[in-house]
């Protein structure tokens, strides 16, 4: 069937309900334009059209017994290689976890297996999720649909889930999960004209997800439109005893409660985001959006988060710190890759091994971090970053007395050119307006807001109080409607 | 560059030698890399030390914050540490008994151990 993979989330659901289409129709319309698009865009580490076929069979079979479905029943998904899939390779796009083959599932996947989605593959990703390009991938970068008008070059989906941003957008798949540290559900989801939103810390369990930085990784998804990634969310969400971090809360009825009428709402406007020389069209969307915003019944007002120029700086002591610590466990000897050279003892096997299986950016980061944690630097650096980040975070608590919702752009450009940004301390400039939120553990979401003058998609950003992911969906709803964001890559794949 | 200057300081000047504070030589990078247990070659080394340079002065700015009184932060979100209840194997999945499951993905397991290069001379 034609046009099957154009539809998103909730319409796939809906038809294999209603009896419209079957889930192994579903199913096997999105396993053809992935293996299509493989070569091309090299969003999937690994397919598994079995996995979505069997999946479908099941739902069909459920829907033929008259038993009740799952929320996302018939829905086949993509899955970031982060989350540990039973049976299924799950490499976090490095060498040294290549072959590696879990023998459990993660917590979020199994939810959604539940749920009645079934799995595409493993999506792309930067090595470890370090990264905004998807270029540290050890399988090399997933390329973005888009393309600049008039130009062939190859663009980044951006990163770290620049596999899930590049699939959803080609309609690769019609959802996938995504994981966010500084911004790679957000930043990822800008560049590509799709929507995604990291939930508040501790609404994903973290369990079975490899671990970057524990105390800023969340899960969260990324699909055509804000009510898909909702009723996503919903499914994804949840208490789970197996991560200490995990919020003892209900979910709420997300999707159901959606409501885009923002009367008596106040959007604040950060003015240290209006940095001086920003990206013109970005500016511009980001006027669109206050516009919209208004226009949707919310009041506008300035507010001021003092210290956003530290964020960044202080982003970059604490993931390296806690990825240092969170990468000792890959040593050659569990599992994963091991580099045992003749004659070599246990600690040269060590060594060896991961200066085989880790990537340039992976070691960087480890270094950076051994060395902040070191003794005689651990407060000079790690103490007083997050010293930094208390105040990062009470920035965010005034701020939220005076509004509602926080509007801003996702990032400062639109997507780049792989290979235009070679120094590692430009990437990490390119997280200037996500990483805030994730060091204070606030939701946020991006949702498409237009194109740039070289046709390119540009992304809003909406953060929320802790636990308001309903403020955020609901501000960003008021957008989607208004922005009335159409435009889909010209397909060259 | 504007978004340079945003950050509160031209990270370029790392690059030029001319960082204000604490910088890293040859020696030290190799020190952390053996504290983290990563080999590294000698060109490696060289081309390591300016790139750490630069990301360490430009994290620098740091210092120049006020935080005088303020606790360094240790939960994002509020949260309690929570007890599992005393019991074996309350969840299978985490619990004991799949000694094979733990060993399916070693490189070198042996005699349902992890293998590992002698240790004892």
């Amino acid at each position: 069937m034609t046009g099957l993979t154009d539809l998103g989330l909730i319409a796939i659901r809906d038809g294999v309900a209603k009896g419209e289409f079957t889930a192994v129709e579903v199913a096997q319309a999105f396993n053809a334009a992935v293996a299509e698009a493989q070569e091309a865009l090299n969003a999937f580490i690994v397919t598994t059209p079995e996995a979505a076929l069997a999946a479908a069979e099941k739902v069909d079979a459920t829907r033929a017994a008259g038993k009740e479905l799952g929320k996302l029943a018939g829905v086949p998904i993509g899955m970031k290689d982060l989350f540990a899939t039973k049976g299924v390779q799950t490499s976090a796009a490095s060498k040294i976890l290549e072959g590696f083959t879990p023998q459990y599932e993660s917590t979020v996947s199994q939810k959604l297996w539940d749920a009645g989605a079934g799995m595409l593959g493993k999506l792309n990703l930067d090595q470890f999720a370090m990264g905004s390009s998807n270029e540290s991938s050890a399988f090399g970068p997933a390329i973005s649909p888009w393309r600049r008008k008039g130009d062939t070059a190859a663009l980044t989906a951006g990163g770290s889930s620049g596999g899930s941003s590049a699939a959803v957008a080609a309609r690769l798949c019609p959802a996938a999960t995504g994981t966010d540290t500084g911004g790679s559900i957000r930043q990822p989801a800008a560049f590509t004209g799709i929507s995604g939103i990291k939930p508040t810390y501790g609404r994903c369990s973290r369990w079975g997800i490899v671990a970057f930085a524990s105390s800023l990784d969340q899960a969260g998804p990324m699909a055509h439109d804000v009510a898909d990634c909702a009723l996503m969310l919903e499914a994804m969400a949840g208490f789970d005893p197996k991560d200490a971090t995990s919020l003892d809360m209900p979910v709420p009825d997300w999707s159901a409660l959606l409501n885009a009428d923002l009367k008596g709402k106040k959007v604040g406007i950060p003015r240290e985001y209006r940095i001086e020389g920003l990206n013109a069209d970005v500016a511009k969307a980001w006027d669109d959006g206050i516009a919209w915003l208004k226009d949707a019944g919310a009041e506008v007002l300035d507010i001021s988060l003092p210290h956003s120029k530290y964020a960044l700086a202080t982003y970059y002591i604490i993931a390296p710190a806690e990825a240092s610590s969170n990468l000792a466990r890959y040593d050659g000897v569990r599992y994963g890759l091991r580099d045992l050279p003749d004659g070599a003892n246990l600690q040269e096997m060590y060594a060896a091994t991961r200066a085989a299986g880790f990537g340039a950016e992976v070691k960087r980061r480890i270094l950076i971090g051994t060395y902040v944690l070191s003794a005689g630097f651990y407060d000079a650096y790690y103490t007083q970053a997050q010293k930094v980040r208390t105040l990062i975070s009470r920035d965010f608590e005034e701020a939220f007395k005076q509004c509602d919702v926080i509007l801003a752009p996702t990032a400062p450009t639109p997507a780049f050119a792989l290979g235009e940004k070679s120094n590692p301390l430009d990437l990490y400039l390119g997280d200037v307006f996500s990483v805030p939120a994730s060091l204070a553990g606030l939701p946020a979401m991006s949702v498409p807001a237009g194109l740039s003058s070289d046709g390119l998609p540009l992304g809003l950003q909406i953060i929320g109080r802790p636990f308001d992911e309903q403020g955020v969906l609901n501000a960003g709803l008021a957008i989607e409607q208004r922005a009335q964001f159409s435009a889909k890559p010209e397909k060259w794949w | 560059m504007p978004l340079a200057l945003f950050m509160g300081r031209d990270f370029r000047l790392g690059f030029n030698g001319k960082g204000c504070c604490m910088s890293v030589d040859t020696a030290t990078v190799a020190r952390i890399a053996s504290l983290a247990r990563i080999k590294v070659s000698e060109g490696e080394l060289e081309a390591m030390v300016p790139e750490l340079n630069g990301i360490l002065n430009w994290v620098e700015q740091l210092g120049e914050v006020n935080v005088e009184g303020v606790e360094p932060m240790t939960a994002v979100i509020p949260n309690t540490l929570r007890l599992r209840a005393d019991v074996v194997n309350a969840d299978p999945l985490t619990g004991g008994g799949i000694r094979d499951a733990v060993l399916a993905n070693a490189p070198a397991a042996e005699h349902g151990f992890f293998g590992v290069p002698k240790v004892i001379e």
